[in-house]
């Protein structure tokens, strides 16, 4: 008897087998730590940390080497754990402006009060293969500056705010929304906007904001100030009454000047975009950024005509684990629904061919009589 | 980690009752869709993770659970669920449906008819029935709220045009208590007739979409049509060619290079009862 469909329980089974064996791969060739994915993979660790919305290293790791570097697969693996976490609390908001800076740099001048500080960047890099890396060796340990830096950098926009000419940042009268505890609905608030663009995948946001840079909802931007460093994470228990530092993350934070609007009652002035993200992950802080200034499109009275100011397009797509899955889905036996359409298909074929056969037949006959 | 890091049924107590104050919602008020704070589950989203979710909330080890994908229990991603479920709450599972206390399901209904003191719990892709001709929620809700299904009578109206009758197959929209167009889940129009006025509890979970409906035991259920093109269901000249069953939904499968079909039961629980 043909039964297509039995033994199923086993053939996973199997499966599952096999793929541990293939992720794996030669046992010859040593297993990758999740110290070395840590260290030396950096900056997928960061990214599994942003779009997994869970800052760990050790998890992220072990994420992308249970998923064999698929960093989407790894995202899904660190949300999936992270939602079964208990929540005690809310930190205070980070203050970003007392950040610990490794890399700052604004394009909006040529010099700003703390300097230019490039730090570890592709930016200056000249693409090419470096053949040396393919054989192991150590480089030399990178010069460091003499006194290391511990006053905090005002943030350039704060002087442009001073004079009136940049918006301030929007005051937040609210508890931030919680989208991985509340559905998202629409219009959404700014908090659950931009949590949900930086849990929102890395790709579609740079082909987003890279859409409104060509001409679909352009808003001419440029990067005030680019920074990425370790802030302080603070935590007020309730019992205690006062604020106790509970540990450090790596961000980068991009906010990005954009051109002016005014109105009746506030003259021109730039407005702002605003880009967050886990480690250093400047690509997709900087997309976040120009996407968040393209929804604030009706809030700014401009005329919404691009999929990138399109608040329910953006935010109901942006979710690389959402969208993975229901993509995928489609490789789910879907053969009942299929038949179903076969037998209509069969039947409307059935009436338009005799349709056709009487159309044809009916002016010979007229002809015959 | 089994079972030692994780809560009974995976989901913890507090996302539980969340859960089940929408569920409580939901049958208040039939074939409205609720909306649900879902949670990452650990199987995909588009795989059931809403259908999951319902089943966790409601799940205790005095259950008996079966799953079905495509009307099957052997399915791949039936057996999946299935031993989720086995897993992570310690529930008894089988593939007779007058056994089951709880019924996921995936695509179909069962053949045999459904008793009070059941639950279905169905996956749902897309719980909005007006998704493709308003892809908008803004817009949807309001139309729901103000009853406004005329843009899906024509939609129907405009399959009638085209092909001289309503071709759409699945997901068919219902109606339920006069009131909530609803979609049914992507199961073929075969099957609408059984939601209607069935004694088990009917719950629809999306967990992508986030949101929960449900159809009470013994609620009418209307499939919309037209008076001069009344709703249909699909036929087959054949029979099943295991059980003989001429009342049952067939699958088709080729058998042979030269495109010999064979038809047999979809339910494979119905057809296994009929030949026992």
């Amino acid at each position: 008897m043909y039964v297509a469909v039995k033994g199923g329980e086993i053939a996973i089974a199997n499966s599952l087998d096999l793929l541990a064996d293939v992720r794996r791969g030669d046992r010859a060739v040593p297993e990758v730590s999740l110290r070395q994915i840590d260290e030396q993979l950096g900056l997928a660790v960061d990214r599994v940390m942003t779009e997994g919305s869970c800052y760990d290293r050790a998890l992220a790791a072990l994420a992308i080497k249970q998923a064999r570097g698929d960093l989407i697969e790894a995202i899904f693996l660190l949300r999936a754990y992270r939602t079964t976490l208990p929540r005690f609390g809310t930190t205070l908001p980070i203050d970003t402006a007392r950040m610990s800076i490794r890399r700052r740099i604004s394009s909006t001048f040529k010099d700003v009060p703390g300097g230019q500080i490039l730090g570890p960047t592709y930016d200056y890099t000249h693409r090419l293969l470096d053949f040396s890396l393919a054989v192991e060796g150590e480089p030399p340990a990178a010069p460091t500056a003499p006194v290391e830096r511990h006053e905090p950098l005002p943030r350039v926009g704060e002087v442009l705010v001073r004079e009136g000419l940049l918006e301030p940042p929007p005051a937040v009268d609210m508890a931030p929304t919680d989208v991985t505890r509340e559905p998202l609905s629409f219009p959404a608030d700014r908090t659950a906007r931009l949590q949900n663009l930086a849990r929102g995948d890395e790709g579609f946001l740079l082909a987003l904001s890279y859409s409104t840079q060509r001409g679909y909802g352009n808003n001419h931007p440029f990067a005030g100030e680019i920074r990425y460093g370790s802030v302080a994470v603070e935590f007020a228990p309730e019992e205690l009454g006062f604020a106790i530092e509970i540990g450090e993350i790596e961000l980068t934070e991009c906010d990005m000047v954009n051109q002016f609007a005014g109105s009746g009652d506030v003259p021109p002035q730039f407005t702002r975009g605003y880009g967050l993200a886990f480690g250093h992950s400047e690509r997709k802080a900087m997309a976040m950024a120009l996407v968040d200034r393209a929804l604030r499109a009706s809030e700014l009275s401009e005329l919404a005509t691009s999929p990138a100011q399109d608040e329910e397009f953006v935010l109901a797509h942006s979710d690389n684990v959402e969208a993975s899955g229901f993509v995928q889905h489609l490789k789910l036996p879907h053969y009942v629904d299929f038949q179903s359409e076969l037998v209509t298909v069969r039947l409307l074929r059935k009436e338009a061919l005799q349709r056709q056969a009487e159309a044809e037949a009916a002016p010979l006959s007229q002809a015959a009589e | 980690m089994d079972g030692v890091a994780y809560n009974y049924a995976y989901l913890d107590e507090q996302t539980k009752r969340m859960i089940r104050r929408a569920i409580l919602k939901a049958v208040a008020v039939p074939g409205y869709q609720v909306p649900f704070a879902g949670r990452e589950m650990p199987l995909p989203y588009g795989w059931g993770t809403g259908g999951i979710q319902v089943t966790a909330a409601i799940v205790g080890r005095s259950d008996t659970l079966k799953v079905i994908d495509q009307g099957a229990d052997d399915t791949t991603n039936a057996v999946s669920i299935r031993r989720f479920f086995s897993r992570v709450a310690d529930v008894p599972t089988t593939t007779r449906t007058a056994e089951a206390t709880i019924i996921q399901t995936r695509h179909r209904v069962p053949e045999t008819r459904l008793a009070e003191g059941q639950i279905i719990v169905f996956q749902v892709p897309i719980p909005e029935p007006l998704r493709f001709l308003e892809p908008r929620e803004t817009e949807t809700r309001t139309l729901h709220a103000l009853s406004e299904y005329g843009v899906m009578q024509v939609s129907l109206y405009e399959s009638v045009a085209a092909h001289g009758r309503i071709a759409k197959t699945y997901s068919y929209p219902v109606v339920v208590n006069g009131r909530y167009l609803m979609s049914p889940s992507p199961i073929p129009k075969f099957d609408n007739p059984k939601l209607d006025r069935n004694p088990a509890l009917q719950l629809y979970g999306a967990g992508r979409e986030k949101r929960i409906y449900a159809v009470p035991p013994y609620t009418p259920v209307k499939s919309i049509d037209f008076d001069d093109h009344p709703f249909e269901v699909e036929t087959w000249a054949q029979c099943c060619a295991l059980c003989g069953s001429r009342e049952s939904f067939l699958d088709e499968m080729i058998v042979d290079d030269s495109g010999t079909r064979q038809f047999m039961c979809s339910d494979t629980d119905y057809c296994a009862e009929r030949r026992s």
